[in-house]
């Protein structure tokens, strides 16, 4: 069982461990109807660090993401986003605040009447005062990262799964957000593009140095991101070498029944006396 | 089909009259707040207005046709057959027009904005607006409020003006009534309070359309299944309320003005 957070005294904004701290979940519950799905959670996103989220279907993986960006309020508890309380902001403060979180949904919720240029560039247009001309770079280097700079003109029922996907990563990263929250990016996909998105989520996590939430059901997906880096030169994705694990900052949480039972690395998650948690990553 | 409790309904129903208030007050209060989405006013004005045109000619010609073989009937007997115009007149600028206006674009719009939204809603597409940092009240919902209730005037009045043509080619073509004095009766039957009741309800009735749309495509839940349901009930509840309203709008104007 992960140890119960610090005093909420001590990750006020004001204090100095506020900026190592990017998401802070205090003692947060919420139910719907009268089944409760998270009761009393709490856990922590340092700055740069990518954290995998794990939990049966139905445990609240989602729903902690979207108690993140502030699109669902909790029954009970606070979340500190970037120093701000989202539990007690007004939905007018919350768009403010979006702007430095992206988001990949788990079904990539693009809007399906708007071309992929479009999807892509959502923000900045919706931002206001810019020009066609002027979105047109920022599109283009976001579609080069996903690598599918030739389907600017083309709607997302044109795409595959796997392509929709990338889209959706291509226009949460426009903005250059601080904070990426992926919900089961690879969920639905065959082994080969669960492979070039964990390949993105990577990059992401070691060139820009974004920090993230991942929700998946995939343990191996998150295995290979604690287990390999990005090679920029080589622009790929590779093994770290041997007693080189604890180089990528990658951890894991473990829900169930609505609490965390885990949360720490991958060496802690591989030494856990835990039986839930060994038949679980078995 | 899952039975719930009398109590469990009222709440229920109480609840959803306050989702439905707040939405349409908010669809209100976001005309003086930033940003405002002209572009999108227009796109929706063009989808409702223009695109309603067709069924509105149609209806409104027919309506009035109908309305002139009708009442010819009645009015031969009396031998009063040039009260024609007067009565197509008064019956389509007060009441049909409007009415059937009304019910023909929230037939046509109220779906389309429940079963548009709701697909929104039930693939998360709402969610990730919120998520980009675009509030969907003022980029949907308020854009379709303005359109659909500025809209249903002007298609009210072209409605109108077709319902009393089609009375004159009925008038004149079977019952030989002469064309000038079917347009002079017309227009000298009408008086400022009918046409002044028969504007002012369209102003009512879109926005009933446009909020009682967006509200059952906001609130769709389960799916396909779901906004299928959230159409249905679009339609349904928007077609009851434009002719609850319209009673109350008429009686309320009937009194204000100590009709005749």
């Amino acid at each position: 069982m992960a140890a119960p957070p610090t005093a909420i005294e001590q990750r006020a904004p004001s204090q100095p461990d506020a900026a190592a701290n990017v998401v802070v979940f205090d003692n947060v519950s919420i139910a719907f109807g009268d089944k409760p799905v998270l009761d009393g959670i709490s856990f922590r996103l340092t700055k740069g660090e990518t954290k995998a989220i794990f939990g049966v279907a139905g445990s609240g993986k989602s729903t902690i993401l979207k108690l993140a960006l502030g699109l669902l309020k909790p029954d009970g508890g606070h979340i500190y986003v970037l120093g701000d309380d989202v539990t007690e902001m007004r939905e007018d403060d919350l768009f403010e605040l979006r702007r430095k979180v992206g988001i990949v949904f788990q079904e990539s919720a693009l809007f399906d009447s708007l071309t992929v240029r479009e999807n892509v560039a959502f923000r900045l247009l919706e931002e206001g005062n810019v020009s066609e001309d002027e979105i047109e770079k920022p599109v283009r280097e976001a579609l080069s990262f996903v690598e599918l700079e030739n389907t600017v003109d083309k709607f997302p029922s044109e795409l595959s799964g796997g392509m929709r996907r990338r889209v959706a990563i291509a226009r949460a990263i426009i903005t250059h957000p601080e904070i990426l929250l992926y919900d089961s990016p690879t969920g639905g996909l065959d082994p080969v593009t669960s492979t070039t998105i964990i390949q993105l989520i990577v990059k992401q996590r070691d060139v820009y140095k974004t920090s993230s939430l991942l929700v998946t059901h995939r343990l191996q997906d998150a295995f290979i991101m604690a287990t390999h880096y990005f090679d920029r030169k080589a622009n790929e994705m590779r093994p770290l070498p041997p007693g080189g694990r604890s180089e990528v900052p990658m951890a894991f949480l473990i829900l169930r029944d609505g609490k965390v039972i885990f949360d720490g690395d991958v060496h802690e998650l591989a030494q856990s006396k835990d039986e839930y948690i060994k038949e679980y990553i078995s | 089909m899952e039975l719930i409790s009398p109590t469990e309904f009222a709440k229920e129903t109480v609840q959803s009259v306050q989702e439905y208030s707040l939405l349409a007050a908010q669809a209100v209060a976001n005309l003086f707040r930033q940003p405002h989405y002209f572009a999108d006013t227009i796109q929706q004005a063009d989808l409702i207005g223009f695109g309603s045109l067709p069924i509105i000619v149609l209806t409104g010609l027919s309506i009035g046709a109908e309305l002139a073989l009708n009442s010819a009937n009645t009015l031969q007997r009396f031998g009063s057959l040039s009260l024609i115009g007067q009565l197509v007149s008064v019956g389509m600028v007060r009441e049909l027009g409007p009415i059937i206006t009304g019910l023909m674009v929230a037939g046509r719009n109220a779906s389309g904005m429940a079963s548009e939204l709701g697909s929104m809603v039930v693939t998360e597409q709402i969610d990730a607006m919120r998520a980009l940092g675009t509030d969907p009240m003022k980029k949907l919902v308020t854009p379709r409020v303005v359109s659909t209730t500025v809209m249903l005037f002007f298609l009210t009045i072209i409605s109108d003006l077709l319902g009393l043509f089609g009375g004159a080619v009925v008038s004149v073509l079977l019952f030989g009534l002469d064309w000038h004095q079917y347009w002079n009766t017309a227009y000298q039957a009408l008086v400022f309070q009918d046409v002044f009741m028969g504007l002012m309800k369209p102003l009512f009735f879109g926005f009933i359309i446009s909020t009682i749309g967006c509200y059952y495509g906001m609130t769709a839940r389960g799916g396909t299944q779901g906004v299928g349901r959230a159409t249905t009930q679009a339609v349904v509840a928007s077609s009851v309320l434009i002719l609850l309203v319209d009673l109350f709008i008429t009686k309320f104007l009937m009194a204000v003005f100590a009709y005749r």
